[in-house]
């Protein structure tokens, strides 16, 4: 199947978002079919983590529409969105619970779709983990934590999964670990949106780019056309 | 002094200690799962003897119906009544207030403890009403060796201590403990994950109160039920849960614990500090440990 004949899974239309007074997305559009990795590309500031939130309800205000499998979640509860949208999240600073040891934080998320995996399989997809179970939270490495915090949302049977900087701070041994998880998550049928700053990383898992700017898409690069709008996609990163 | 002596006055202080240990056991959940400095629990506790004493004598005689609540039912119905107080609070008053500072709470909660100290005080004796429905099974006295000691107040310290062991184990030890405590450290994932975590602060806020409520009931027996016994105990459980350390469950449990004990010896050693020996205890905690025995510094 082509991509674009695929499902919509998510749609996003006018989005704006406020945090307090600060208005941060300035009318966002952006469509995501099942099954396709995105990106979210641009500088520090431009609202891509904003965007995220903002499909989680975390923001202190949004309006514009948000539909996941057509059903509008603009103005649902947080914690109603993640069941209804079969939606997992991995925030960018991992928000790995230091209280609890890694089976809890693993076991934590309750399961908002069937055919989640199972502990047995995150365990075979994260052997490290494994051998740290019983390990409290704020013990790990933060290679640790970034693992648990991908394999965690893989058990609740979530297919749409919103990563936000996973390769922060992070090893170049542990970057090639977690590009193979996305690879593997990809192949699995899972639909990704990437917020990435290491666009090295990005580039080659993602079928799409959007590039974001003071709060609104102001590029979208399909991944066959990257090596021709090359130029243009630097000159709206650099900084 | 005979090592009787010891003994005897150290279970009757663990029995004072158990209701420190559940108070401030319920004042610790509170506290260290929705950062609420409840000063309304005094008032629970004495809610709860009340619900008892009322449920067991004055049903008939204020409402006409002709029903008894039980001893052993009210350790239900008690909590339970509390637990909706509870709720109410939370939801309707408390809840407006999570974006000012704790004392805005703490003053909310006083002004809630004042008002049903007055509501209660227009219909009941001050200086007390004892509770006639004991059960007859928990009457009586048991031989332990050293002492014969009261049954019922036996059945309160072990019955105490599962509760409170119990509801250590559930917060540590189990998955649903695992969300509150994930609720308490990062609100806004643990929603993001589909956690409905304002209905979990409500439960959680219900459960303490009910816990205040159930010491109350246990209290019964053994105290007379007055508008003012939660006030006089709510100061010693607020000592308690400093030196245990804010919002640590363990802490609240053993410091309650150890703290009755040591008010009891004390009793035996120099009795004109029993009193006082456990505000001692807190001004040597805040002044060298001010997270508490069992807290950890933030």
């Amino acid at each position: 199947m082509q991509p674009d004949q695929r499902p919509e899974m998510l749609k996003i239309e006018n989005l704006h978002a406020w945090y307090g007074e600060s208005h941060i997305l300035h009318g966002l559009d952006l469509t995501l079919r099942e099954g396709e990795v995105i990106t979210l590309l641009g500088r520090n500031g431009s609202g891509r983590t904003t965007t995220l939130k903002s499909i989680l309800g975390l923001v202190s205000k949004r309006t514009g529409s948000i539909k996941i499998h057509g059903t509008e979640i603009i103005n649902m509860p947080t914690h109603r969105i993640a069941h209804v949208g079969k939606l997992g999240y991995c925030p960018e600073e991992r928000g790995i619970f230091a209280s609890l040891n890694v089976d809890e934080n693993l076991e934590l998320p309750p399961v908002v779709a069937d055919g989640g995996m199972s502990v047995d399989e995150i365990y075979k997809m994260f052997p490290n983990l494994e051998e740290r179970r019983k390990s409290q939270g704020s013990k790990l490495s933060g290679g640790e934590q970034q693992m648990l915090a991908i394999a965690r949302i893989l058990r609740t049977g979530a297919n749409l999964l919103l990563l936000d900087e996973i390769t922060e701070g992070l090893a170049p041994v542990i970057l090639k670990s977690l590009d193979d998880v996305i690879r593997k998550l990809r192949d699995r049928g899972f639909t990704i949106i990437l917020v990435e700053q290491n666009f090295r990383f990005a580039a080659p898992l993602a079928d799409r780019h959007y590039v974001i700017e003071h709060g609104r898409v102001v590029e979208q690069i399909e991944a066959a056309d990257l090596e021709a709008k090359k130029e243009q996609l630097n000159r709206h990163l650099s900084v | 002094m005979s090592m009787q002596v010891i003994l005897a006055q150290a279970l009757l202080g663990l029995n004072v200690g158990v209701f420190y240990a559940m108070l401030s056991l319920g004042l610790a959940v509170i506290f260290g799962l929705l950062n609420i400095i409840n000063f309304a629990h005094g008032a629970m506790y004495m809610l709860g003897a009340f619900i008892a004493l009322i449920g067991y004598s004055l049903l008939e005689q204020w409402f006409g119906i002709s029903l008894q609540i039980g001893f052993w039912a009210s350790l239900l119905v008690a909590p339970l009544i509390v637990g909706i107080l509870g709720v109410t609070i939370e939801r309707f008053m408390l809840k407006r207030l999570y974006d000012l500072d704790h004392i805005y709470g703490l003053l909310l909660t006083f002004g809630i403890t004042l008002i049903l100290q007055g509501l209660f005080a227009n219909y009941f004796n001050v200086s007390g009403t004892p509770y006639p429905g004991q059960p007859e099974s928990l009457s009586g006295v048991v031989n332990l060796g050293f002492m014969y000691f009261p049954t019922y107040r036996l059945f309160a310290i072990i019955f105490s201590l599962v509760v409170c062991f119990a509801t250590w184990y559930v917060i540590e030890h189990t998955k649903l403990g695992s969300r509150l405590r994930a609720g308490v450290e990062n609100p806004d994932l643990t929603q993001a994950f589909g956690l409905n975590v304002p209905l979990m602060i409500t439960l959680t806020f219900a459960f303490g109160a009910g816990l205040a409520g159930l010491a109350g009931v246990l209290a019964a027996p053994i105290y007379s039920v007055s508008p003012l016994m939660g006030a006089d105990l709510i100061i010693v459980v607020f000592a308690v849960v400093v030196i245990g350390g804010m919002g640590s469950i363990m802490g609240a449990i053993l410091s309650g614990l150890a703290l009755g004990l040591i008010e009891g010896l004390t009793k035996v050693f120099y009795p004109p500090a029993a009193s006082t020996v456990i505000f001692f205890l807190m001004v040597l905690v805040l002044l060298f440990r001010p997270a508490g025995l069992f807290g950890k510094e933030k």
